[in-house]
């Protein structure tokens, strides 16, 4: 079955979105990388080195079929996000942009206010915007409203590992959306990813939980085959929990 | 974005879903009532023949959800008639311009006289109801009937020919509630066959208002089918594929569904398929299946009988005592309806028949000023 995921003038074979912090060292991002097939990788725009062509980080992505997404990871409103933007477009020859605004540095929480206007803003100076939200169902229809190619709702607190928490706001989202919906933050173990896809999410963006594990390279395996079979029992259609219905007097014998 | 349903109904052919209806067997409808959040596979399964066994297990269910959505209660609206000029020769309707009846427009003192009577029988919600005859009951003449009496009724619906957004918007500024519009039939060539002239024959702008009337901004859109002029288990789908697309376009917006079957009038139209009560009561259980907060609308075209349960089984909301004629409640009670209803119980009856079921009726869900 061909099942591809399309955001915007690209599709893509995998569903499992990855990303390039916090891990050992460039050779181990870029086994675990390689091991993951995922085909779109996030990089925070601080970390690279834009002036620097023989950024080490960057030459340890990049492959054929590689989507950069840079992502607007420590800015703190709308104005710092679409300027980080633009320099990102610039440096890394790409007009996606992971939007994340969290002004909170404990929590990293992001800021649904700034990323909207920024979102606006960004789309409007012809960017494909993928926005990094709390699962807030009311903010991802604003947010497809001004024009963003996908939502990326969090499962849980960034780098907490802790799973879909969100659950029952990721189901309404996706319910409801007409853009891909990507479950970003929180998915902190294979099985995770497997209950997000499914539950019928598009994709999954997964960092922590496969740069910090014992075996990076394992666990990013384990991720693809895990989004593999979670995409695969969606499509299948689940069997779901029985229902139980109230017993009470006949309500059709009327008809009879 | 400017998306619109026709894109994706294109996309569908009437033969091929009617197939997919009737090749669901009994595993895909325990499928369907297993779950809990349902898709319209699963809609086309609880409506196919192979339901028919199940059709209790949905209506508790359909009763349950119901419940927990809704609660306690039904919504009670009345329509009122303010004309029954119409260009449009519809094969099903007594207004048909072809049909010769004495025709009228309500005027000003007369719409008055009517909603008096309406009021005391305790509505607060009302529904106007006009042919399609630009120039007598065109957008003028909607609004000023509106302006006339909004201020004795906080939700004000509309049921007229589709309009362009910017008439819907202006409609909306003097406090428009919700609008029902129904395809009558989404097959497009028995469509044709039923609305042989007259504005209402193009089915294209037709489908499309619900989109025009989402872009406006409306409160509340109802939907429908007009059971008897087709294969009712197709139509039923496309309103439900058509209920699926807005909620999800449109997402401010509130939806009705209504369930209209042939019913006679001068002129008659034999329905070319039958939709029997058991038939009827599967179609809204299935609607409620598919979804927990659609609106559920019975009118007073089905009998007695048939309502005093339907409203343990879905619905949430009733009219009743409901007269299809311009000035049916006191002007002029003999002049020729639009169809025959079958419940001419009082509003009295009807609110003391909820009553002793459990339910309370709800004359006021709205206030106009917000
Ligand atoms: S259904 Fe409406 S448009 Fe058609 S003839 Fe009757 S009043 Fe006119």
């Amino acid at each position: 079955m061909n099942d591809l995921l399309t955001i915007a003038d690209k599709t893509f074979h995998s569903r499992l979105f990855t990303g390039t912090g916090k891990f050992s060292s460039n050779q181990l991002m870029s086994d675990a990388l390689i091991a993951s097939e995922s085909e779109l990788i996030t990089v925070a725009l601080k970390r690279v080195d834009v002036n620097n062509e023989q950024d080490k980080m960057l030459k340890s992505i990049m492959r054929p079929h590689i989507n950069l997404l840079p992502n607007t990871s420590g800015v703190r409103d709308a104005k710092e996000a679409v300027f980080a933007a633009q320099l990102a477009r610039e440096a890394l020859e790409t007009n996606w942009i992971k939007l994340e605004i969290h002004p909170d540095p404990k929590y990293l929480l992001p800021d649904p206010i700034e990323t909207l206007k920024a979102a606006e803003e960004l789309v409007k100076l012809g960017f494909v915007v993928m926005p990094y939200i709390h699962a807030d169902p009311v903010l991802c229809k604003r947010l497809e409203e001004v024009g963003t190619q996908c939502v990326m709702p969090l499962g849980a607190p960034i780098g907490t590992n802790k799973g879909l928490k969100t659950l029952d706001f990721l189901e309404i989202i996706i319910e409801q959306s007409n853009i891909p919906v990507i479950v970003d933050a929180g998915i902190g173990s294979p099985s995770h990813a497997a209950f997000a896809m499914e539950l019928g999410a598009d994709a999954v963006l997964v960092n922590t939980a496969i740069a910090v594990s014992k075996n990076p390279v394992a666990m990013a395996k384990a991720f693809k085959m895990a989004v593999e079979a979670g995409r695969m029992a969606y499509n299948a259609k689940l069997a779901s929990v029985k229902q139980h219905a109230e017993a009470s007097s006949p309500l059709t014998s009327f008809l009879s | 974005m400017n998306t619109s349903f026709q894109s994706i109904f294109d996309t569908y052919n009437w033969d091929d879903t009617l197939a997919s209806i009737n090749a669901k067997t009994a595993q895909d409808v325990e499928f369907a009532l297993e779950k809990t959040k349902r898709d319209l596979e699963d809609f086309k399964a609880l409506i196919s023949l192979a339901a028919k066994p199940y059709l209790e297990q949905m209506a508790q269910q359909s009763r349950l959800i119901t419940k927990k959505r809704f609660g306690n209660t039904i919504q009670m609206y009345v329509p009122m008639y303010l004309s029954n000029e119409c260009q449009n020769i519809c094969t099903y309707c007594g207004f048909s311009m072809t049909n010769k009846i004495p025709r009228r427009t309500l005027t000003d003192a007369e719409i008055l006289k009517e909603v008096s009577f309406l009021k005391e029988k305790g509505y607060d919600h009302i529904l106007l109801v006009t042919g399609e005859a630009n120039k007598t009951v065109g957008v003028p003449y909607i609004k000023h009937a509106m302006e006339l009496i909004k201020d004795q009724f906080s939700n004000i619906t509309i049921e007229v020919q589709p309009l362009h957004q910017n008439e819907y918007e202006e409609l909306i500024q003097a406090n428009l509630y919700a609008v029902l519009v129904y395809q009558e039939t989404y097959h497009r060539a028995e469509y044709k066959k039923h609305h042989p002239k007259g504005k209402k024959s193009n089915f294209d702008f037709r489908l499309e208002t619900p989109d025009r009337l989402g872009r406006a901004g409306i409160h509340k859109i109802g939907l429908g089918a007009l059971f008897g002029l087709e294969d009712w288990r197709a139509d039923s789908f496309f309103t439900a594929l058509h209920l699926k697309y807005l909620q999800k376009t449109y997402w401010k917006t509130k939806y009705s569904i209504s369930f209209p079957r042939l019913r006679p009038h001068s002129g008659g139209l034999e329905p070319k398929v039958e939709m029997t009560d058991r038939d009827l009561v599967q179609t809204i259980c299935a609607f409620r299946l598919l979804d927990e907060d659609v609106e559920l609308s019975m009118s007073t075209r089905e009998s007695e009988t048939f309502r005093n349960h339907i409203v343990h089984l879905g619905v949430t909301s009733l009219s009743a005592e409901s007269k299809t004629n311009p000035g049916g409640y006191v002007i002029d009670p003999q002049s020729l309806e639009q169809f025959e209803i079958s419940d001419e119980r009082s509003t009295e009856v009807i609110a003391k028949m909820l009553q002793e079921n459990g339910l309370e009726p709800v004359w006021k869900d709205w206030e106009n000023r917000w």
